[in-house]
């Protein structure tokens, strides 16, 4: 079945297509287009090209810290989801358990949860045992919603691996400490990097749980969030805006690219 | 005989409620090439990866140079193992596969490098090194996992199936590399395979499994000429059988009337017991001549040939004879015409009354 020449043909088909994906991306593509724009209100027509809300930003201390925060949380967060995760995928691939359905939905349910939900209830429960909304706690709730992403790698990566080299390991006398350092890590290293990037990326853009737990210490979406109601400050929000759009496109690409090479190794390897 | 280097004793493997393994015992010498052949699930894989320690048998005893290595992981066994893919690590060099093992015994630089050439030149695989898994062919991969086990110096190499992902032109060099191998290092080989001609060119001996229990241990000559069962004769090659009444009997044969052959000597295989007055009677195809020149001996019968395929160096032929209610199979060499014999015709077969072998049912 060859799919483009029958989307061609309809026609109605085509326009379909240039239709949805003009309404997911074109005001998306607003946002850069306006950062360069000579003027503080967000209008048509355009009014000339500037970087000066860009070179605004750098100035910014606020912003700056908040940008700060933002790294913190999403390194934390990629570490620790990454981490889990290995633990998940691995036991998810390699062992029989009673339970193993449940956990693996248990695990991946985060994903469908509404995130308010979430939010709201682990503010009480840190309000309720005394702690104050902190950055630890952003990190710590922005892993729940991670480990979906991160394991989904990582079990595709796990999967993708011949359970025979890692006996072949412990056969030539490898302990199973040493296996997993010599033989698994080497070869699950593809999926980890995707993991580390793709938990960060979820991370750096997460609005509801940093707005809730987060106390004083605002990540990036909570500091744009809290720029809004200035007028005048959207053109600079803009400009913040486009980088961080860039960032999280490098860093996709950058996690895909580093997942599809690994699939093409580990395709050679089953083609033997 | 010298103390064995693998003493199996009674060993069992149960998943559940399903036995893959029923009091499985057997030896295998010091230097001998030893392989376990059966049909796909008839246990020969359970046995091979429990003496490599991926298996925990359920109970029994698996010694190796009078040591017992139950509950020793496969990292403290003096075994080493070819995968039946081989499992070369993607990630190394073929030379770093080889040298995966020897990282543990600290080796200095010079003494691992000599080893791992060495090891490589044993395998013909001397200029090799530098290359990924990815940039050798399946033959090339065996050699590497050869090496990598050989280079550790095992008491006992397990191959699991080693030639089956190979094609038949590469398999049958790999098979005289293998012995040649074998023969060179002296090390105890055990090998699995449900390829019986591999098992038959390469051993010393082979135990022959069906669900999960041995049915038989002997040379490959003592094995496919006298096998102990129906099973494990139809298992080694063609077999025609029959049936007779056993007329008399001594320590080594059975005097039988066989309907249309008349009275043969049958060979009385080791452990045969007489279950009554009749036997099953086994005689191999190529037991059977056509014979294209009248010839006055009583050791014949007449024929109709049914069907024929043409092997090249080789015709089978099915042939219906009087008296018999299977056809029979004859194997006959193409250097006098079998292969131009037609359907319907009739053949007279001759046969040596000496060739036949008694079956346990």
């Amino acid at each position: 079945m060859k799919g483009t020449p029958f989307l061609f043909k309809g026609g109605w088909l085509t326009l379909y297509i240039v239709l949805i994906l003009s309404f997911l991306y074109l005001p998306i593509a607003l946002i850069p287009l306006f950062s360069f724009n000579n003027a503080a209100a967000v209008a048509f027509p355009l009014s000339g090209f500037t970087l000066r809300w860009y070179d605004a930003l750098w100035g910014n201390k606020e912003m700056l810290r908040a940008a700060l925060n933002s790294l913190l949380v999403g390194i934390i967060v990629a570490c620790l989801s990454t981490l889990l995760g290995i633990l998940a995928a691995r036991a998810l691939t390699r062992y029989r358990f009673p339970g193993k359905r449940a956990a693996t939905a248990f695990l991946s349910a985060p994903l469908f949860l509404p995130e308010i939900i979430v939010a709201v209830s682990l503010l009480t429960i840190i309000l309720s045992v005394g702690l104050t909304p902190s950055l630890v706690a952003v990190a710590l709730g922005q892993t729940i919603f991670c480990l979906p992403y991160s394991m989904s790698v990582l079990v595709a990566g796990f999967e993708g691996m011949d359970r025979s080299l890692e006996e072949a390991s412990r056969d030539l006398g490898e302990t199973a400490a040493g296996t997993f350092r010599r033989v698994t890590l080497p070869l699950v290293a593809p999926a980890i990097v995707s993991s580390l990037i793709v938990s960060f990326t979820v991370s750096l853009d997460e609005f509801i749980l940093a707005f809730f737990l987060a106390g004083t210490e605002p990540t990036l979406p909570v500091y744009i969030w809290g720029q809004l109601r200035f007028a005048a400050k959207l053109p600079s929000v803009l400009a913040l805006g486009s980088l961080m759009l860039l960032a999280s496109i490098l860093l996709i690409t950058l996690a895909e690219s580093v997942r599809r090479r690994a699939e093409r190794r580990l395709e050679q390897q089953v083609l033997l | 005989m010298t103390d064995p280097m693998i003493a199996i004793h009674a060993l069992e493997k149960s998943y559940g409620i399903y036995k893959a393994l029923h009091a499985v015992s057997l030896d295998v010498a010091p230097g001998e090439f030893f392989s376990l052949l059966g049909p796909s699930g008839c246990g020969k894989t359970t046995l091979l990866r429990s003496i490599a320690g991926f298996e925990t048998p359920s109970a029994g005893d698996i010694r190796i140079d009078g040591e017992s290595v139950i509950g020793k992981a496969p990292n403290q066994r003096p075994t080493n193992m070819v995968f039946q893919n081989y499992a070369i690590f993607p990630h190394l060099s073929v030379a770093e596969n080889v040298a995966y093992g020897l990282k543990r015994l600290k080796l200095s630089p010079s003494e691992e490098k000599r080893r791992v050439s060495e090891a490589l030149d044993q395998v013909r695989l001397g200029s090799y090194g530098e290359r990924r898994a990815q940039q050798l062919s399946g033959g090339q991969r065996q050699r590497v996992a050869l090496a990598r086990a050989l280079v550790l110096r095992p008491k006992v190499l397990l191959l699991d199936e080693p030639l089956s992902a190979l094609d038949k032109k590469l398999r049958e060099e790999m098979q005289v590399e293998l012995r040649a191998l074998q023969r060179a290092v002296g090390i105890t080989f055990v090998l699995v395979t449900h390829d019986q001609y591999e098992a038959l060119a390469l051993s010393d001996r082979i135990a022959v499994m069906f669900a999960g229990r041995v049915a038989q241990i002997a040379t490959p000559k003592e094995i496919y000429q006298h096998p102990q069962s129906r099973e494990v004769a139809a298992f080694l090659g063609g077999m025609n059988f029959l049936s007779g009444r056993i007329l008399n009997e001594t320590a080594t044969s059975l005097s039988v009337e066989a309907g249309r052959f008349g009275t043969v000597a049958a060979t009385k295989p080791a452990g045969f017991t007489r279950t009554g007055e009749t036997t099953a009677l086994g005689i191999r195809p190529e037991r059977l001549r056509i014979l294209w020149e009248p010839q006055d001996t009583p050791h014949q019968i007449t024929g109709t040939v049914v069907d024929r395929d043409y092997f090249g160096e080789t015709t089978h032929l099915r042939i219906r004879a009087e008296g018999l209610d299977e056809p029979l199979s004859v194997i006959e060499t193409n250097s006098f015409g079998a292969d131009d014999l037609p359907r319907g015709a009739t053949v007279q077969l001759a046969y040596d009354p000496e060739a036949f072998v008694a079956l346990a049912d």
